[in-house]
């Protein structure tokens, strides 16, 4: 049985100026699968994910989420989506002027207004704790290393409970075994959670481990789609470049 | 015939709308609700309580320096007596405001940039909208707000100073009182130096909170983009403090 898709993405145009850089993107992401978006730098990654958070406005085309239409949506419509998709940005967006425990309590203390001091509390001792990071909660940013941040800004993202989870090249700038890490705390959130989630990235062992299916973003369009094995088997010239 | 603009006046007339254009969101979002009250009283007291100290050593020594330049001047033409009025006027009516206005430009417009530039750069804007918060009410409105109300009051306080400063000055030639030198300060000071000398610092202060953020909020990609915006805040809110300064002269002189 086909399982339902939670994001639907038809026919996406968004250009900057001259610069067109998604053409026709069509994508659908299926609930409880990791869905791998690969491209070079620049090719419109984050574009595209910003487009489904409502962060970039697409200049046509169609985004679902899930079942409403994200762009005719007005602005608590909007928030009430953001609430349920969590959004794991490629430069943390930790708030360096925040505490590591404010830095967490800000969406719960912006989307849901009726909670306790010991409930908020507890959900961020929980979501650090999560990331293996209890120990920092009051510390500020700047005195955390780069895979650090990047956890808490995971913990960040996952404390609402988002039902999808859009990840910004969760990996890039890591070195090999802090990402492999990363990777596989994404992998536990997956099962623990049942979350749905798309992942950027340029690194193949995170394609490989944390892939369901793999789609690949080329002159602004979903040139590829299918498994790991699948691309992986590929003759086409622009689909190997990626494996070789 | 069509007649071509300048590439570098257009820039600037561009820079201008834009800029009119964000000053105009500014009052269009700070009137509505939700109102972030906390981050605004957090702002007063972080652009109040930051400048302060170098405000008020800078109007100490303008009120001292500008007295012992004066003395010798005066006292040839023997009204060392008028000192107290002669320098009290120049503070209150234009040396406290513009000195303090562009301490304040230098110190928490670029402060205003680099922030909201580094915020903008690592996506920390984003992360707040997408957290169900509107980032020009939570960052702009408050700062905008906070330094239009923080500045008029420094200004207050450095004139305090400054008069302080030119006391001392005095003294270093002959012996008065306090009493007596700010009794003859504002024996000379009337209404219409004090009222207008306050109100344009309002419109100073706006200025400096405004022209931070937006260069901040439009820093281009990259460190280099928070430096330039920072520079370019500082820059930008000095001419437009001078501007104002002399349009306050005129409306000044057309009402008295
Ligand atoms: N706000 C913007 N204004 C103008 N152009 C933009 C904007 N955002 C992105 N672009 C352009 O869109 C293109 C795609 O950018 P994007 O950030 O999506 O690339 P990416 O695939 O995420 O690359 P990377 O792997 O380096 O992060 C780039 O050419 C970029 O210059
Ligand atoms: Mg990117």
């Amino acid at each position: 049985m086909p399982s339902e898709a939670v994001i639907q993405i038809k026919g996406l145009y968004k250009s900057f100026g001259a610069n067109e850089v998604l053409k026709n993107f069509n994508l659908d992401l299926l609930r409880g699968e990791s869905l791998v978006v690969l491209g070079k730098s620049g090719s419109g990654k984050s574009v595209l994910i910003k487009c489904i958070i409502g962060l970039i406005k697409p200049d046509r085309g169609d985004i679902t989420v899930l079942g409403q239409d994200l762009l005719s949506l007005d602005h608590e419509e909007l928030d009430q989506i953001r609430q349920k998709v969590g959004f794991l940005f490629q430069s943390n967006a930790l708030y360096d002027s925040m505490t590591v425990r404010d830095n967490l309590e800000f969406p719960l203390r912006r989307h849901t207004i009726n909670l306790s001091q010991p409930e908020v509390d507890d959900m961020v001792m929980d979501a650090l704790n999560n990331v293996g990071l209890g120990h920092t909660v009051d510390m500020m940013p700047a005195e955390l290393s780069g895979g650090m941040r990047k956890r808490i800004a995971l913990a960040r993202t996952l404390i609402l409970r988002p039902e999808i989870i859009l990840y910004d090249e969760p990996t890039t700038g890591l070195d090999p075994i802090t990402s492999l890490e990363i990777i596989n705390l994404m992998n536990v959130i997956q099962e623990k959670y049942q979350t749905s989630s798309i992942i950027i990235t340029h690194d193949m062992k995170c394609v490989k481990i944390a892939s369901d299916r793999v789609a690949m973003l080329i002159d602004g369009t979903c040139y590829a789609l299918g498994t790991y094995d699948e691309l992986n088997a590929s003759t086409d010239g622009k689909v190997r470049a990626f494996f070789d | 015939m069509t007649i071509k603009i300048p590439d570098a006046t257009r820039e600037f007339l561009n820079d201008a709308g834009e800029l009119s254009r964000f000053a105009g969101r500014f009052f269009y979002e700070g009137l509505r609700p939700r109102y972030e009250v906390r981050e605004f009283v957090r702002q007063c007291y972080v652009v109040g309580y930051k400048s302060l100290p170098l405000v008020g050593l800078t109007a100490f020594i303008m009120g001292l320096v500008l007295t012992m330049q004066l003395q010798p001047t005066m006292v040839y033409y023997g009204v060392e007596s008028q000192i107290p009025a002669m320098v009290g006027i120049s503070i209150v009516r234009e040396i406290g405001p513009i000195l303090t206005a562009l301490i304040f430009a230098g110190k928490i417009g670029s402060s205003i940039g680099a922030e909201l530039g580094s915020m903008k750069v690592t996506e920390q804007i984003d992360a707040m909208e997408v957290s169900g918060t509107n980032p020009f009410k939570y960052l702009v409105v408050t700062r905008a707000f906070a330094t239009m109300l923080m500045l008029p009051v420094l200004v207050v306080i450095a004139d305090a100073i400054s008069l302080y400063g030119s006391f001392l000055g005095v003294n270093i030639y002959e012996k008065t009182s306090l009493l007596l030198f700010f009794r003859k300060v504002f024996e000379n000071l009337e209404y219409i130096d004090v009222v207008p000398a306050v109100i344009k610092t309002f419109f100073f202060g706006f200025a400096v909170g405004i022209i931070g953020c937006y260069k901040g909020y439009y820093s281009s990609k990259g460190t280099e983009g928070v430096g330039h915006s920072a520079n370019s805040a500082v820059v930008v809110s000095s001419v437009v403090i001078f501007i104002l300064d002399l349009i306050a002269v005129q409306i000044t002189d057309i009402l008295t």
